[in-house]
């Protein structure tokens, strides 16, 4: 590993992958750092060495990502796997670790492609052994073929929830129930968004061969659910929920819950870019423009990380945003970055035209988001409940890193990345303010986890 | 296949899956318990929820969903911050 790149990019899914592969054709040095010891990120996850059987169980999208992994593979960039990043400043030096030594590194461009992480929401019991996020449920089966032995309930609202469900039924595992807590009158909203929608009808026609297939097979699916509960003594044995005026139970020892996805943004906050509340998508999001740059020089965004759109997009955001870095870096001018850039930004337009449709259609109620139960713990590091922010916020602390100051909450190991948006909304609500209001926890380095032994490596490494 | 053992317990797990994979395919129910006694265990197997904290070969905080089984590799619970810190890193 060399110290200094001129192009170093975080992340080794479809946009970093892009990014790389487009970036090294006009002889840049590139480097790749990625926390996982394989390409393609979580969604491409395992993607090259998944058996085929299990490829073709998790469907077609999936095995897009084999092509990205091939070119990227042929390609002379760097890539360093198993590398955590724990730091990056808004000079571009970027603080990492492999085989627990830090080393430091700069940049003349940063392009971070964190991609999205699981929209934490606080309900009764969601702490409790057995419930885990979707996403959980379909890593486990990319990368280590593990499915629900005994059955499984899967609830919450999105995309991520019918492909687990479909992929499920495929691998063979009983689902028991598909709770869908998307509010009955979301559908009638979206429909405004549909004409438009209708230009990425791919997107549409999926869904609904993957709901009409569940149908077929009998899957029992509860649309309009609310008051969502876990139950259980030291792990999950039961979900109570409210279905069409009743109250109901079931007993499981897994529920996997998914309420969308929203950006990765610890590092992104770690540099010092700019955020703006994404209204639409209901999360916070690094302020870019059409090229990815963010509101520090030399620093970009591309794929989830900057916004969710999907994994189709991010490969074109990736292309895009390794032209204007080699623009920036003097191998083109702003003309022919932009004639090279009509392909993808086409591209782009025609993906992101289902985007409001689906944030319209599987947009989360308020009600869920601000947690309305005082009891239910918030903060799952630091046991903060919804109670005591709303505490916090009676005797005068009407911001999110007043409350964290207060109450720790946000101050455990996570850093707040399961709470950040939780604390946003109950202190919204709890202040009557709009959520975009109300600031976001400040992040600090190191991002991720770092001994006092692995961060005086660095010295021990400057002084030989 | 590697040998690892988890709780004191020997056991068989495949290669190249993580920790969090391999105790959940164990049957282990729970992975750490809070400052305050609650269980916990893995929950969004990504890296950044970090209920999946672990002591691996001694080493106290270590997620177990990003972290790889090996062979020999020792895999306790983890009870509320863990262990006093017994191995500092000398060179």
């Amino acid at each position: 590993m060399n110290n200094h790149y001129q192009l170093a990019i975080v992340g080794a899914g479809p946009a970093g992958l892009s990014a790389a592969t487009t970036a090294i054709e006009y002889g840049i040095s590139v480097a790749l750092f990625d926390e996982q010891p394989a390409l393609g990120g979580q969604i491409y996850r395992a993607i090259e060495s998944v058996p085929e059987q299990r490829a073709n169980q998790l469907g077609a999208e999936y095995l897009r990502g084999k092509k990205l992994a091939e070119i990227f593979r042929k390609s002379k960039v760097e890539y360093f796997p198993n590398t955590q990043i724990w730091s990056i400043n808004s000079q571009r030096e970027i603080g990492l670790l492999q085989n627990q030594q830090a080393k430091l590194i700069t940049a003349d461009q940063v392009l971070l492609a964190t991609g999205a992480m699981e929209r934490p929401v606080p309900f009764p019991g969601w702490t409790l052994p057995g419930v885990m996020q979707a996403g959980a449920g379909q890593i486990l089966f990319k990368s280590s073929a593990i499915i629900p032995a005994d059955g499984v309930v899967l609830a919450g609202s999105g995309p991520l929830l019918l492909l687990l469900a479909w992929q499920y039924l495929h691998a063979g595992v009983d689902i028991k129930a598909l709770l869908d807590v998307t509010p009955l009158f979301n559908p009638l909203r979206a429909i405004l968004k549909l004409p438009r929608a209708l230009m990425a009808h791919h997107y549409l026609s999926e869904g609904l061969a993957y709901k009409a297939e569940l149908k077929r097979a009998g899957v029992k699916t509860l649309h309009g659910v609310s008051d969502l509960q876990a139950h259980g003594e030291d792990q999950l044995q039961s979900v109570s929920f409210r279905h069409l005026g009743r109250n109901k139970s079931l007993q499981t020892d897994l529920l996997l819950t998914h309420f969308g996805v929203i950006p990765h943004i610890w590092l992104t906050q770690a540099a010092g870019c700019a955020h703006q509340w994404d209204n639409g998508q209901q999360c916070w999001r690094p302020e870019h423009d059409a090229w990815g740059s963010s509101s520090i020089d030399g620093i970009l965004v591309a794929g989830d990380g900057a916004g969710i759109n999907g994994a189709r997009c991010a490969e074109h955001a990736g292309r895009l945003a390794a032209l204007q870095v080699l623009h920036a870096l003097g191998k083109f001018d702003r003309r022919q970055r932009n004639r090279l850039a009509e392909d993808d930004r086409k591209s782009l337009q025609k993906e992101r035209h289902i985007r409001p449709f689906l944030e319209s259609f599987f947009r989360i109620p308020l009600t869920l988001l601000t947690t309305p139960d005082d009891d239910t713990v918030v903060c799952r590091c630091e046991e903060i409940t919804a109670g005591q922010i709303r505490a916090a916020v009676a005797a005068g602390h009407g911001d999110s890193n007043q409350v964290k100051f207060l109450t720790r909450c946000g101050m455990g190991p996570c850093q707040g990345r399961q709470c950040a948006n939780a604390v946003t909304h109950i202190t919204a609500a709890a202040c009557n303010k709009p959520v975009q209001q109300i600031a976001l926890y400040r992040g600090r380095p190191p991002v991720t986890p770092l001994t006092l032994g692995q961060l005086s490596s660095l010295c021990v490494q400057e002084a030989k | 296949m590697v040998q690892v053992s988890i709780n004191g317990s020997t056991l068989q797990v495949t290669e190249g899956i993580t920790v969090a994979a391999a105790v959940l395919g164990a049957g282990l129910r729970h992975t750490r318990t809070t400052v305050s006694g609650a269980k916990r265990a893995p929950c969004c197997m990504m890296g950044v929820c970090y209920e999946c904290v672990m002591v691996i070969d001694g080493q106290a905080n270590r997620r177990a969903c990003v972290t790889y089984v090996r062979n020999g590799m020792s895999i306790e619970t983890q009870n509320g911050t863990g262990p006093a810190i017994a191995n500092p890193i000398h060179e």
